[in-house]
């Protein structure tokens, strides 16, 4: 923050008396704007150093995708500055810079014949619609609260998007795109939005029964189980959700929904009884899946031997590859465009993009992301400590949790360090439409945030419980 | 609830960190051993993805690079594949690579530390370093002559500079086109098979890797191991010989192809190739002297780097009284390879100074900066100055007035010696034919080249085969292409 505190306005009391009266120059919209315009630059510097290093010039577009990125992006900031003036400034320049710089990768990866037609354009549309609709959710949602109210309605569009491509044809092992008009969309990503609404909601609503009533089990106060007419709705909703993924076959997500329930549900109850049942559970599902189901079991063998395939002399799997391509960035990279990650081959551009990141940007790259994705988890899990209201609260904790489950789950499935579950990695995946919920869920953030750092009204202060 | 959240932000961080540290691991702590797997493929990636260094006859590349369109960017090619193919060997995509292609692979890759112009410049900035040039012995006319005199018989010639050790031809013949190797896909693992399959063995490189009994001309050894121990003092004195020869402890008799052999001298023996009289001066020089003698040629030698190893050259140091008389007559388990018999001719016409045989006169570098340079190195005395005035007494009159006329070159002095020596069960395969010999320029006292010639003419009739039918003509083409070309200063280097 120091070396962005230069753009606001000097402060003219003491900084710890200027932030209860929160005067205007302390929303800090000029701080996001000349960081979004930053973000624009580095992407289109990325962009161009694509084709100086593999053509030695820059490419003829360069103008025209920097114009185009750089409109959205200002158009998305004077969305926040005219209707969430009070929002964290670095929420929106930290997802402008991972988006562009989703496209620089996805543009490289273009250049390799191998990986299948171009994907750049179609992922710039998706990002055009993943802004648009950020922009509407900001200049139409005046309150975060309202959302509380159409968790019912949300939760029941979610279960359908879920259970939509049941119905269509699996695309390698996993029932989890629908095609419509040429569009390849996956259901499953905007129903993480809707599910962490729901939870949300009806955790803040029922916290105090799931907190303070209910069994004890072995007499521990500790280990209290809620009543059944309390959790039994919760635990359908959720065991029908991972269900559906299981049958579609889409671990990744699966996890991904079972830890954010478990999240909330420590978050809501301050349970720490919660954590260990969730993890009993997990830890029971995973066994039972890993040793049931095929597609997993070679998961997790890939996992535990990533070179097995190259000593049975078949040739490197698609992770011993994307190790490789690690291995190969070292620290500093192998500077974009000059690695070899399209011999990741399949999900080079999706799955696997990090290892394009880790090659041509190495260790160094790795990290500056990765504390990318800690500043924008870090700024979500801040406005939930500041709002005041539960659901607020939750829901910040929840979309936050999200980006960092999400991360953890590819990022570590692509490194090695756990099984590889497929999953988009938030914003620099190719895949239309995570990119749009990721949007939506940083429309959200700044939603949440903005209400967390709005000056209070002229009301006696009440401290939180 | 705050506490509960922060706790949750703390995960949260937790796991970020694990994957940092994770991140740790796979790029730097693991990195050494992922580039090191043969299974990944960007090494072969880096290796073609610049033009290949080149290796050089007379300043000139007999290898090129063309780009293949494909992941592997660079492929090799060769001019005057076949006729080179046993100098530069192959580098292929598929099958790696032989002989200088091989040996000096580091210096044509680029990955050889030799070829830095700044020290660790490249380990700081990542790009790859340009590959070098190797620059070889070969002359290109010598190399011409040998294989166009072999003209697709089956054999293999050797030449060196005696001075030096310089390689100066190195053919074997049926050769091949390693370009046909250079690449990938089924067109390369086809005429891998056809290549491999093929009797006539083309990828062979019979001049350093294939090893032949030398028959007669394996007498010049067994001459030297007379003359240094003193069992002949005079060579032109009447040595107790019979004709045919009883071979000692057996019943069999060895005889001769031509008439006079019975106690003929030294001298009359060498020039028509008795056979009795040196199986049976090699049976009293003795096996320890005879085995010395080999020995100080370069039999028995293991570790001859050129720098593409050299096949060892066999003499016995075991043997009965009558296995000693055959080996001297380069029978029995006596094999050599055609640059031996080369550089036992070289020692001789050099003043009994054998010197270190070498293909790779020196190495430069992208910029053109000599980066290694080969000096001539003496690798044993195989004879003393004297004997070696008396061994080329003997070969002199082989060519002026003996079974190898066919090498006689005008106004140079030509010494050689001829063989035809038996070989398969019961000595019933087709003889070869050999002609080793050394030409000294008119006026200089040693010699300026010296060859020697392996034809294994599996079509002629066994009575055609001799060495000086056979192989003298080649071996005197290739001296006199030698010695026309004004003699190059070898010590220093081509600026």
């Amino acid at each position: 923050m120091s070396a962005t505190s230069a753009d606001a306005p000097p402060p003219k009391a003491p900084p710890a008396a200027a932030r209860p009266a929160a005067p205007p120059g302390s929303r800090r919209r000029g701080v996001e704007l000349s960081l979004t315009v930053a973000a624009v630059l580095v992407s289109v510097y990325g962009y161009a150093e694509v084709g100086l290093a593999t053509r030695g010039a820059v490419p003829r577009d360069a103008a025209g995708y920097g114009a185009g990125l750089a409109l959205l992006a200002v158009l998305a900031h004077l969305a926040v500055r005219a209707r969430a003036p009070y929002a964290d400034p670095l929420l929106l320049p930290i997802a402008v810079l991972l988006n562009g710089f989703g496209l620089v990768l996805i543009y490289r990866l273009d250049l390799e014949p191998s990986l299948g037609p171009r994907a750049a354009p179609t992922q710039l549309v998706w990002s055009t619609l993943g802004i648009t609709l950020f922009v509407l959710v900001v200049l139409a949602l005046d309150d975060h609260r309202v959302l509380a109210r159409y968790s019912y309605l949300g939760v029941t569009a979610a279960l359908a998007l879920m259970a939509a491509p049941i119905f269509f044809p699996a695309v390698n092992g996993a029932k989890i795109w629908i095609r419509v008009a040429g569009f390849s969309i996956q259901p499953g990503e905007f129903a993480k939005v809707l599910l962490a609404v729901f939870f949300a909601a009806y955790l803040s609503a029922n916290r105090a029964a799931l907190a303070y009533t209910g069994r004890q089990v072995f007499g521990l106060r500790r280990l209290q189980l809620p009543t059944g007419r309390v959790l039994g709705p919760v635990l359908a909703i959720w065991l029908l959700s991972v269900g559906l993924l299981v049958l579609e076959r889409d671990l990744g997500t699966s996890l991904l929904f079972f830890g954010l329930f478990v999240v909330l549900l420590y978050v809501a109850t301050g349970r720490t009884g919660w954590v260990a049942v969730g993890l009993l559970l997990s830890a029971a599902g995973a066994v039972a899946v890993g040793s049931l189901e095929p597609h997993v079991h070679s998961r997790v063998e890939d996992w535990l031997h990533p070179f097995a395939s190259v000593h049975a002399g078949l040739g490197p799997g698609q992770l011993a590859q994307s190790l490789y391509a690690f291995g190969n960035g070292a620290v500093l990279g192998t500077g974009l465009g000059q690695g070899h990650s399209e011999l990741i081959g399949f999900a080079t551009k999706s799955d696997f993009i990090l290892a394009t990141a880790g090659e041509e940007l190495g260790l160094v790259g790795l990290c500056a992301l990765l504390a990318l994705y800690a500043l924008l988890v870090a700024r979500g899990m801040r406005a939930g400590l500041a709002l005041r209201d539960p659901f607020g609260r939750l829901l910040a904790v929840g979309l936050a949790s999200i980006l960092a489950l999400q991360v953890f789950v590819i990022a570590g499935g692509v490194t090695d360090l756990i099984p590889l579950t497929g999953m988009a990695m938030p914003f620099l995946a190719q895949g239309g439409s995570s990119v749009v919920t990721n949007w939506i869920i940083v429309a959200l953030l700044i939603r949440v945030s903005d209400s967390a750092r709005r000056p209070p009204p002229a009301l006696p202060e009440e401290d939180a419980p | 609830m705050t506490r509960c959240i922060r706790r949750c932000a703390a995960l949260c961080l937790v796991l970020l960190l694990a994957l940092a540290v994770n991140a740790v691991r796979v790029t730097v702590v693991e990195a050494g051993s992922y580039a090191r797997d043969p299974a990944n493929r960007r090494i072969a990636i880096a290796r073609y993805e610049h033009p290949r260094g080149g290796i050089l006859v007379g300043g000139a590349s007999v290898t090129g690079s063309q780009q293949t369109g494909g992941q592997l960017a660079y492929a090799r090619t060769y001019r005057d594949g076949p006729l080179y193919a046993p100098v530069t060997g192959f580098a292929s995509q598929t099958y790696g690579t032989s002989l200088l292609e091989g040996t000096e692979d580091g210096l044509l890759s680029g990955t050889s530390s030799q070829l830095a112009s700044v020290p660790l410049w490249n380990e700081i900035t990542r790009d790859r370093q340009r590959p070098g040039d190797v620059h070889t012995t070969i002359d290109a006319a010598a190399q011409k002559a040998a294989y166009d005199g072999l003209a697709g018989r089956r054999g293999a010639v050797a030449a060196v500079d005696p001075a030096t050790g310089r390689i100066l031809a190195l053919v074997s013949s049926p050769s091949y086109d390693p370009g046909l190797l250079a690449g990938t896909g089924p067109a390369v693992t086809d005429q891998w098979q056809r290549l491999n399959d093929d009797p006539a063995q083309p990828m062979l490189d019979r001049a350093i890797r294939q090893t032949y009994p030398p028959g007669s001309t394996f007498k010049v050894v067994t001459a030297a191991a007379a003359l240094e121990s003193g069992a002949v003092a005079d060579l032109d004195a009447p040595t107790d010989s019979p004709d045919p020869y009883r071979l000692p402890g057996t019943t069999w008799s060895l005889t001769n192809e031509g008439r006079g052999c019975e106690d003929a001298s030294v001298y009359d023996a060498f020039r028509v190739s008795c056979n009795t009289v040196f199986a049976k001066l090699g049976a009293d020089v003795g096996l320890t002297a005879m085995a010395r003698q080999a020995e100080a040629f370069g039999f028995n030698d293991d570790g001859l780097r050129v720098p593409p190893a050299v096949a060892r050259s066999n003499f016995d140091t075991r043997m009965s009284r009558d296995q000693v008389a055959l080996s001297s007559i380069g029978q029995f388990d006596t094999t050599a390879t055609p640059l031996q018999m080369a550089m036992v001719a070289a020692a001789v016409g050099n003043g009994g100074e054998l010197m270190r045989p070498y293909l790779v006169d020196r190495v430069t570098n992208h910029g053109g900066a000599v980066v290694a340079h080969t000096r001539p190195e003496r690798l044993h005395r195989a004879v003393s100055e004297a004997t070696a005035g008396q061994l080329q007494e003997l070969m002199e009159a082989v060519v002026s007035d003996g079974t190898g006329t066919n090498a006689a070159i005008p106004g140079a002095v030509v010494g050689g010696k001829t063989g035809t020596a038996q070989h398969g069960v019961g000595n019933k395969g087709t003889p070869y034919a050999w002609f080793i010999s050394y030409a000294k320029p008119p006026g200089a006292n040693r010699a300026a080249v010296a060859v020697a010639v392996v034809v294994e003419d599996a079509e002629a009739a066994r009575a055609d085969i001799s060495g000086g039918g056979s192989a003298a003509p080649i071996a005197r083409a290739v001296m006199q292409s030698v010695l026309a070309a004004p003699p190059r200063p070898y010590d220093q280097p081509v600026s």
